[in-house]
């Protein structure tokens, strides 16, 4: 049984004109316990929605969600408020992309990391003050013991993001979810805040689910990857076999687009490949494969009937009517 | 289809998604707009209801508001006199009918005088930089005197009548218009848009006319309606505690005044104006906020 | 931070000389000439002139303007035209029950509204969050004295609850005084519940919105937590200025209710000053409560830095 698994993940939201926004539609995928899995795609795909969606972080109404979405073999959304909020923060936390904004500005940082370990561990205040100077120390944030006492407004953005680690990596949690984490900062803290955070998944051994749009980032510190398009699963694959042998049009689109090293030394076009078109809105049925509009081998097929994901390679799942299928054991 | 796929066999369709939600439609043209928003109608439509009281008072079954009858006192309501009679056997209908027109006189007076004196003063504030510390230090000024007490300390000076209870009022008012347009002059000033046309040697009153108008009307006509109603209340309070609308004319505030001494055993006195007045200021309100909500947004979200 | 105090009462004196100034006017323009009161029917027009001249009230504005705030720094308002008593022991007199009024509906109201727009925030577009927006505009259009009357007619009258008027000093005991401030604090509370409960819904709204309360909800901290200790210490700012500055609403408030109620204190001081125009004892009053509002108002500045630590001096 896998640590999480998520089943047919529906999260619609109610628009202020009545409508139906469909974020997430039928989106299934499992991550083993202490595996890494990133989830990819353009903003707006619905990877965000999906994060908030497993820890039930999403208002309802205008949200809501359906499918399953199972943590242990147990199903989250059938959990009372109560089961919910024991396990948010203590076995699955999570990482927001803008650590400007996530912290509290009128608690103390410490006040801030203590707070899961005295709701969830049952520390007293004083305990929980030095397990947070504790994890400062481990997350790599210098002179701790006085750090504690600051506020936020007192920190820089990779410091913040730091304290945002600390709080979620508190209780040691088995599942870490971490949307954009490196998105907001600048390019040299941004492999800082990597390096610690695959450094820590060492030393504490929890699965991570990375949210990002940042391949580059994938390519370092994923294990298996998961393309998404307007709120669907497009392709999943291991990361080595996506980079090598992307299956979608549009995860090729995705990985044209990256800029190569000394692409302009060599000869090649100096313009990064863009995918034209824009994402689908979502307020509409989708008639036919999402990405058949911006897809540049598209046909008629294509338009009508929305592919379903198959088997197209080893451990290599991909929505498209035109992907080679190799050898598969069926 | 008879095409043949790369991938081999037959195309393979993702299974369909049922919503989880269902989708809503709607509503469109009048209707839709009332649905949307109710505050305004149900206000809107009390407003005109009491526009039309005032203007037909006297068409209205009503009698000489002022008409005493000294044997017919403190009447209780009836077929006859249908809210009663005072103390002095005047048809508390027709009083309280007639007092429509003080109130909304007042109450729309207050609200143009006060919008127009405080849009000019704004502007000069917002404009000219040597008047601006002058002009905010005296409203700092005026707005720390309770509105109220300003208001009765002006009426003390002067004779009570409708004009004086209209200016008092006025002039309690003014600062909380100025700091409003000054605020949106200050911040419209910083827009690019208008900065490029001061930059570009546009004369001022151009200026103000293209760019600042436009802009804090929508601001002004909530606060005027929240003026308007504030406006009723205080004229009711002045008439109240003696200080507003002479005795002679009948405003809600007057009639509420002389049923004060018996108000124990003949209640409804008291309680018809009350009752007219908290409705009509609650008309105001309605309109105001419908208003601040479709006109502003941004100030909706605030308060 | 000393230096920032300093800076803040500083600033505070050019508002307080305007409202000297305003009130000075006021008596300065008021109809009657008090020479000629004090001089009777049978004087001559020479008299009255000595008189006046004796008084100082030839002397140039200013120059009375400058003598008139010195005398009330000094603490002396003047004597009263009808009573011919100083206008500061007739104040003294007068305090206790407007006071007390007032406290007790601060406490109340603000013990009332920011649950209540707290709770219509967390349950924002419900039927709770209807009623609490509902109540608050009846709240601003229901003027006091009309609540007053309604309060007095169904809990004193009809019921038999409370008592119908009047006021009972602290002296006599904290039930008989808190009994009589029940109905006169809940109808003046009325607009400043739907002042500081809008304010609170308001603020709360935005601020639930913002990403540190979903860190919050991830962390796994309750509703109430997250209500009261994550939300409503940022919203602290907004509501405590709200209140500062509904204070005047409430000071013209209590005129009223005091006249409803039968409550002798400053508000029926000041009404019997007008219908008499004892001119000195309506400038003293207006200078007491402006000078209450605007010290109020500057304490509440001061205290912003003990709700949020971004804000420093």
């Amino acid at each position: 049984m896998a640590l999480l698994e998520v089943d047919n993940l529906q999260t619609h939201f109610r628009t202020p004109d009545g409508g139906v926004n469909r974020a997430v539609d039928g989106l299934s995928f499992s991550v083993e316990a202490g595996e890494t899995v990133a989830i990819v795609g353009e903003s707006g795909c619905g990877k965000s929605v999906t994060s908030m969606s497993i820890l039930r972080l999403i208002p309802e109404p205008p949200g809501k969600i359906a499918g399953q979405i199972r943590f242990n073999g147990k199903n989250l959304l059938e959990m009372s408020d109560r089961e919910m909020r024991a396990i948010r923060g203590n076995e699955i936390s999570m990482i927001f992309q803008e650590p400007m904004t996530s912290l509290n500005p009128v608690l103390s940082i410490g006040n801030q990391i203590g707070e899961a370990l005295v709701l969830h561990q049952g520390l007293s205040k004083r305990e929980a003050e030095a397990k947070a100077v504790e994890m400062l120390t481990l997350v790599g944030i210098p002179a701790p013991d006085k750090r504690v006492k600051e506020y936020p407004h007192q920190l820089s953005g990779g410091m913040r993001q730091r304290v945002m680690i600390a709080i979620a990596l508190a209780c040691n949690p088995k599942l870490l979810i971490a949307d954009e984490p490196t998105t907001a900062l600048d390019v040299t803290i941004q492999a800082q805040i990597l390096d610690l955070m695959r450094d820590l998944k060492h030393r504490v051994g929890a699965a991570i689910v990375l949210i990002t749009h940042d391949l580059g980032v994938v390519a370092e510190v994923a294990e298996r990857v998961i393309v998404m398009y307007a709120g669907r699963k497009v392709e999943e694959a291991p990361v080595g076999e996506l980079f090598n042998n992307p299956k979608h049009p549009y995860t090729k689109g995705l990985l044209g687009a990256v800029p190569k090293l000394g692409s302009s030394l060599t000869g090649e076009s100096t313009r990064l490949a863009e995918i034209p078109g824009l994402v689908p809105s979502l307020k509409n049925k989708i008639q036919g494969c999402v990405f058949a509009g911006r897809c540049p081998e598209a046909t008629e097929l294509c338009r009508e009937i929305n592919p379903a994901l198959e088997l197209k390679a080893p451990r290599h799942q991909a929505a498209c009517h035109y992907a080679t299928k190799e050898a598969v054991a069926a | 289809m008879s095409t043949t796929f790369p991938s081999g066999g037959a195309p393979a369709a993702a299974p369909v998604m049922p919503d989880v939600m269902p989708t809503r439609i709607a509503r469109k043209g009048i209707t839709g707009y009332i649905f949307r928003n109710p505050t305004i109608a149900i206000g809107g439509f009390l407003l005109l209801l009491l526009i039309f009281v005032a203007v037909f008072a006297p068409f209205l079954w009503t009698k000489d508001p002022t008409a005493l009858a000294p044997a017919m006192r403190t009447r209780a309501p009836s077929e006859r006199w249908w809210f009663g009679t005072d103390m002095l056997g005047r048809d508390v209908y027709s009083r309280v009918l007639y007092g429509t027109r003080v109130s909304l006189i007042v109450g729309f007076g207050v609200a143009f005088f006060a919008s127009v004196i405080g849009l000019t003063i704004g502007l000069i504030s917002g404009f000219v930089r040597w008047a601006d510390s002058i002009i905010m230090r005296v409203m700092d000024g005026l707005m720390s005197i309770p509105s109220i007490l300003l208001a009765i300390a002006l009426m003390a000076l002067t004779r009570g009548s409708v004009g004086n209870v209209i200016l008092a009022i006025t002039v309690a008012e003014i600062p909380r218009v100025s700091r409003l347009v000054r605020g949106v002059v200050l911040s419209l000033r910083e827009q690019p848009y208008v900065e490029a046309a001061i930059a570009s040697g546009t004369r001022t009153p151009v200026i103000i006319w293209r760019h600042i108008l436009p802009n804090t009307l929508a601001p002004m006509i909530v606060q005027a309606t929240y003026i308007c109603a504030s406006a009723m209340i205080a004229e009711a309070i002045l008439s109240f505690i003696g200080a507003g609308t002479p005795p002679i004319i009948p405003s809600w505030g007057n009639i509420m005044a002389e049923g004060r001494a018996l108000w124990q055993v003949k209640p409804y006195i008291v309680f018809f104006p009350a009752i007219f007045l908290s409705i009509t200021v609650l008309a105001v309100n309605l309109v105001g906020d419908g208003l601040r909500d479709s006109l502003d947004p941004r100030l909706a979200k605030r308060v | 931070m000393f230096a920032y105090i300093v800076r803040r009462i500083l600033a505070t004196i050019p508002v307080m000389a305007i409202v000297a100034l305003f009130v000075f006017s006021l008596l300065y323009i008021a109809p009657g000439d008090p020479a000629a009161v004090i001089a009777g029917d049978q004087a001559t027009p020479a008299d009255v002139e000595r008189i006046r001249a004796s008084l100082g009230l030839d002397r140039p504005f200013v120059v009375r303007f400058g003598e008139w705030v010195f005398r009330i720094i000094q603490g002396d308002l003047g004597l009263s035209i009808f009573t011919n008593l100083p206008v500061t022991r007739m104040i003294a007199q007068r305090i206790e029950p407007t006071l007390s009024l007032m406290v007790v509906t601060l406490v109340l109201a603000i013990t009332i509204a920011v649950p209540m727009g707290v709770v219509a925030a967390w349950k924002s577009g419900s039927l709770i969050d209807r009623m609490v927006m509902g109540f608050a505009v009846l709240g601003f259009s229901v003027p006091v004295f009309v609540v007053g009357y309604l309060l007095a007619y169904v809990f004193a009258l009809e019921l038999d609850w409370l008592p119908v008027q009047g006021y009972t000093p602290i002296s006599n005991g904290l039930w008989p005084w808190f009994q009589n401030l029940i109905l006169p604090a809940v109808a003046l509370g009325g607009v400043y519940i739907a002042l500081i409960a809008r304010i609170t819904r308001a603020t709360m709204m935005e601020i639930l919105q913002q990403d540190y309360i979903r860190t919050a909800r991830a962390k796994g901290a309750g509703q109430t937590t997250i209500l009261f200790l994550h939300a409503l210490k940022n919203a602290a700012v907004p509501i405590v200025t709200i209140i500062g500055i509904g204070l005047a609403g409430l000071i013209g408030g209590a005129v009223v209710t005091e006249s409803v109620f039968a409550i002798p204190g400053l508000g029926r001081l000041t009404v019997d000053a007008i219908l008499r125009r004892d001119y000195p004892v309506i400038q003293g009053v207006i200078l007491l409560f402006s000078f209450v509002y605007v010290l109020v108002n500057l304490l509440i500045d001061l205290s912003y830095t003990l709700f949020d630590p971004r804000i420093r001096y």
